[in-house]
């Protein structure tokens, strides 16, 4: 199973990373130890030059975990047809234990760095780099995180066997089903609408406030965060229903076939973008206190702000159009 | 509108090939004049300059720009200062091959995001007021020294900065381009500018446009 | 915003003025990544191509077939088995198939006879398939004869040829009558080589054959989807393992890269130092710098992959056909359909570009941090 080409490619990038945060490591822990923003000496020039190495190093981190997100679904897409039961990803990432433990990893270490991105932004603002210890510490914390994600990957590809039958998505996400996906596609069409709305109008109008009045980055955050569950539950409990014109099937991944024109992109694109974005906004609050970032630190999170809001008024969006472009009918008028 | 206390500069701190270049450097340089700084090779004119011009950060002692405390920035934001406010002159020009002499020209202002549009009639402009518009599409190492010269020069003028810094500017000239410099240096000061440059050549440190002379030997001030 | 897009604009510019200036340099490069690209691609647009090509043949198959083991091995279905399988809900349509080989010592191939699915073929005539009537030079009104396995000589007008467009499975095909079959491989009659059945639900297919396996101990039912997962499975397999070897090709690679991207020419360091001295930042150097590889793999990419196309979908893939697609006297010539999809492109993109990417990351830094001290020396 290992030699799956897509697999081969996942776990190359994913060791690459792992390698490439690992060997950057004890350079990180120079700068955190000798870091003197005064000092003109020829060592602080050097640190500070490897400082833009770190959030190269970092972007391209987000841009492969981000790129290998889209891999890893469309490969479990692609296999399910080898596994007995499988008739989509998600019958793939259910063939051990590991496989959707992995897909939450790799989420959290793209949300993670996209944070670590907006703080190390608004630091870099600041002439006399405020967060650079700070900064690093969280860096180095991102580093385990990494190599849990790698080691689940590599766990779950190596437990991947053919014979083994998996549920597809119709038994995870049926109603009747004990796990938590089952509960979340049990909800009704009208409530499950009530909560996808209520939570993302809720983050639209806090990351609004903030976006305007510059303050309350962490509400921002955490009604992002709740609007990313909320949306995937909604997507899970109704919107894939509309999509797919069927009262039964819920999988949240089918949506991104090419079968039903690559719409899933128009819901997850926005709604992860903005999630990002608030988690950036959240990110940066806790520095608005800095002298230096007084003015900086606000204005950046209001601006990711603005872009949360933006993103996840467009998932809303797109959301409702599929609602009421498709053939199905739930909720009798 | 410049002001340097006790810069040390060294090379190699702290390694066994350690050299120091400026011994503790006290300097004010005033706006809207024309400085230089005479000396021979190896008397630390050109590390001032780089201290100055904002290339460069002292080992030890502060610069002041605009009674702002510049030494202890990082490089970020030095080189935006640089940007804005600073025009350099090389003492070998340092243009890009290859590249024409208003792409050259434009060059500075590209971090800095302008439209284009208003970026080239700057370039244009430029050109213009230094004899070279009609240069302007050719590679720069198909022109002469002179022409090279002035690229170099509206190069420094592009970002409209407060201080032009030149390094030698004569060296590599004869007599009548020399001259044809210091005529460019007068409209410079007549556009209310600060000139800071090193020179050993008579012809600009005798020059009347030089309001005062800064002699230096072994990395100090004489 | 709209500062950032121009000054990308501006460093896109730069770099592409600087790439033309440095053109044969950067040339040797841009084709080892193309050919890298091309390799991979081909092999990739290959593998997939076959599998998409089998999975099409295979649809019209039937979803379920039922064979009959003796001692463990594929043996004749008798008389009455097809009625012991009764009424089995969900099964749409069940049918008797009768084919064998034949091994043909003039050309050492091997021939599968089968009786034809459609009715109408005259007893003594038989329809082949294209590559058998290439090796053996037959066309339509030719007459051939084959030895039986009892020594009895067969002689068999030939009425016509299998289309081209099915030559993956019909290459080494001949079909006949089913008293020419019974006569020549004396299966007596009630017999049938296996059991074909159509089953409407693709999730009821399990079940049916789990009934069947019970009401017939001594049957083995095979699955379509089975079959399918097989292919899948193979080619993925067998392209994983070209692409494992090639592993070697991608690390000589990515040093290339390294040492290019590490390798400034005093020139080239001159240059960045003097955009440093002008005014630039060390961010932006790294911006240019990135947007130089990425030029770079953008155009390596499209040219591999343009030329991996040409080569897979016009050319059949010449190069690399021996190893995927197996070896045989009677070869299958056939052209395959164009497709592209999403999965592989990502795929290949993380096989060239990510190594790319990530052996230039560090250079470029370095590259980046030049002093522009050193210009003014």
């Amino acid at each position: 199973m290992l030699f799956q080409p897509a697999i081969i490619a996942l776990l190359l990038a994913s060791a690459v990373c792992v390698a490439a945060m690992a060997v950057a490591a004890p350079f990180a822990l120079e700068v955190i130890r000798r870091w003197d923003s005064a000092s003109g000496s020829e060592r602080q020039l050097v640190l500070e030059r490897r400082t833009y190495l770190f959030s190269t190093l970092i972007a391209f981190v987000l841009w492969t975990q981000f790129a290998a997100l889209l891999l890893f679904v469309f490969n479990a897409d692609k296999m399910s047809v080898m596994f007995v039961g499988a008739m989509c990803a998600v019958g793939t990432l259910n063939v051990n234990a590991y496989g959707f433990p992995a897909l939450f990893a790799q989420m959290l270490v793209f949300f993670l760095a996209a944070g670590w991105l907006a703080i190390n932004y608004v630091d870099n603002r600041a002439p006399d780099y405020p967060l650079v210890r700070i900064k690093y510490v969280l860096l180095l914390g991102l580093l385990p995180l990494l190599a849990a994600s790698f080691a689940l990957q590599l766990r779950y590809f190596l437990g991947l066997k053919a014979d083994v039958i998996t549920s597809c998505c119709g038994s995870l996400f049926s109603g009747d089903a004990k796990t938590v996906a089952g509960e979340a596609s049990a909800i009704a069409p009208l409530p499950a609408m009530a909560l996808l709305y209520g939570t993302v109008a809720f983050a639209v109008v806090a990351a609004g406030r903030q976006a305007i009045g510059k303050r309350g980055g962490y509400l921002t955050a955490a009604s992002g965060v709740a609007a990313l569950v909320a949306g995937i539950v909604g997507v899970l409990s109704f919107v894939s229903l509309y999509v797919y014109e069927h009262p039964h099937h819920h999988c949240p991944f089918c949506v991104l076939k090419p079968d039903y024109g690559f719409q899933g992109y128009g819901l997850y694109l926005p709604l992860f973008a903005a999630t990002a974005a608030a988690i950036g906004a959240g990110a940066v609050q806790p520095f608005a206190q800095v002298a230096s970032l007084r003015e900086v630190a606000p204005s950046v999170s209001a601006r990711l702000a603005a872009v949360a809001a933006a993103g996840f008024t467009l998932f809303a969006l797109v959301g409702t159009f599929m609602v009421l472009h498709s053939n199905l009918i739930l909720v009798e008028r | 509108m410049i002001e340097l206390n006790g810069v040390r500069k060294a090379f190699h701190h702290g390694m066994t090939n350690e050299f120091w270049a400026l011994h503790g450097i006290d300097l004010r340089i005033e706006a809207k004049r024309v400085t230089a700084l005479c000396g021979p090779s190896g008397s630390g004119k050109t590390t001032l300059l780089t201290i100055v011009g904002c290339i460069a950060r002292p080992t030890q002692g502060r610069v002041r720009f605009k009674e702002r405390d510049i030494s202890g920035l990082p490089e970020r934001f030095l080189t935006g200062i640089r940007r804005k406010s600073f025009g350099f002159v090389f003492q070998k020009f340092n243009l890009i091959r290859g590249m024409s002499a208003l792409d050259n020209v434009m060059l500075p202002a590209y971090p800095t995001g302008e439209p284009r549009r208003t970026l080239h009639g700057r370039a244009e402009r430029i050109l213009e007021q230094l004899k070279l518009a009609h240069r302007r599409h050719a590679h720069v190492e198909w022109l002469s020294g002179g022409e090279q010269q002035r690229v170099a020069i509206g190069r420094a003028l592009i970002n409209d900065p407060e201080v032009v810094i030149a390094d030698e500017p004569t060296a590599n000239l004869d007599s009548a381009l020399s001259l044809e410099f210091m005529g460019i240096l007068e409209s410079l000061v007549g556009e209310g500018r600060t000139v800071l440059l090193s020179s050993h050549d008579p012809l600009v440190v005798d020059s009347a446009l030089v309001h005062r002379v800064v002699n230096m030997r072994d990395g100090r001030i004489l | 915003m709209n500062l950032w897009i121009e000054k990308q604009r501006y460093l896109i510019d730069f770099t592409l003025a600087s790439l033309a200036r440095r053109k044969w340099k950067n040339l040797g490069l841009l084709l080892v990544y193309a050919l890298l690209v091309f390799v991979l691609a081909s092999v990739t647009l290959f593998s997939h191509a076959l599998r998409q090509e089998a999975a099409r043949l295979l649809q019209d198959s039937p979803e379920l077939i039922l064979q009959r083991m003796v001692a463990g091995r594929h043996d004749l279905v008798p008389p009455g088995y097809m009625d012991r399988i009764g009424q089995i809900r969900g099964v749409q349509k069940k049918e008797g198939r009768l084919w064998g080989y034949y091994f043909d010592p003039v050309v050492k191939a091997n021939y599968t006879f089968m009786v034809s699915p459609v009715a109408g073929l005259a007893r003594g005539s038989i329809e082949i398939g294209s590559a058998m009537a290439r090796v053996r030079g037959l066309a339509a009104g030719n007459v051939i004869s084959f030895r039986s396995y009892t020594g009895d000589l067969f002689s068999f007008k030939v009425v016509g040829v299998l289309p081209r467009n099915s030559e993956l499975v019909s290459a080494d095909l001949v079909l006949l009558a089913e008293d020419d079959f019974r006569a020549f491989f004396s299966i007596p009659p009630g017999h049938y080589t296996d059991i074909a059945l159509s089953v409407a639900n693709p999730q009821e297919v399990r079940t049916v054959a789990a009934k069947l396996a019970s009401a017939l101990p001594d049957s083995r039912p095979i699955l379509r989807e089975e079959v399918l997962r097989t292919y899948a499975a193979i080619l993925d397999w067998r392209e994983g393992i070209v692409l494992a070897l090639l592993f070697g090709a991608i690390l000589a690679f990515g040093i290339l890269a390294w040492e290019k991207a590490s390798g400034l020419s005093a020139e080239e360091r001159t240059e960045i130092g003097i955009l440093k001295a002008i005014g630039w930042e060390t961010g932006d150097v790294v911006g240019m710098k990135l947007w130089e590889g990425l030029l770079l793999s953008l155009t390596a990419f499209l040219l591999g992959f343009v030329a991996a196309y040409v080569h897979v979908f016009r050319f059949s893939a010449s190069l690399f056909e021996s190893v995927l697609k197996g070896w045989s006297v009677l070869y299958p010539r056939f052209e395959l359909t164009p497709h592209i999809d999403g999965l592989q492109v990502a795929t290949l993109f993380f096989f060239t570009v990510f190594p790319y990417a990530a052996a230039v990351l560090v250079p470029i830094w370095r590259a980046a941090i030049t002093d522009p001290d050193a210009v003014m020396r």
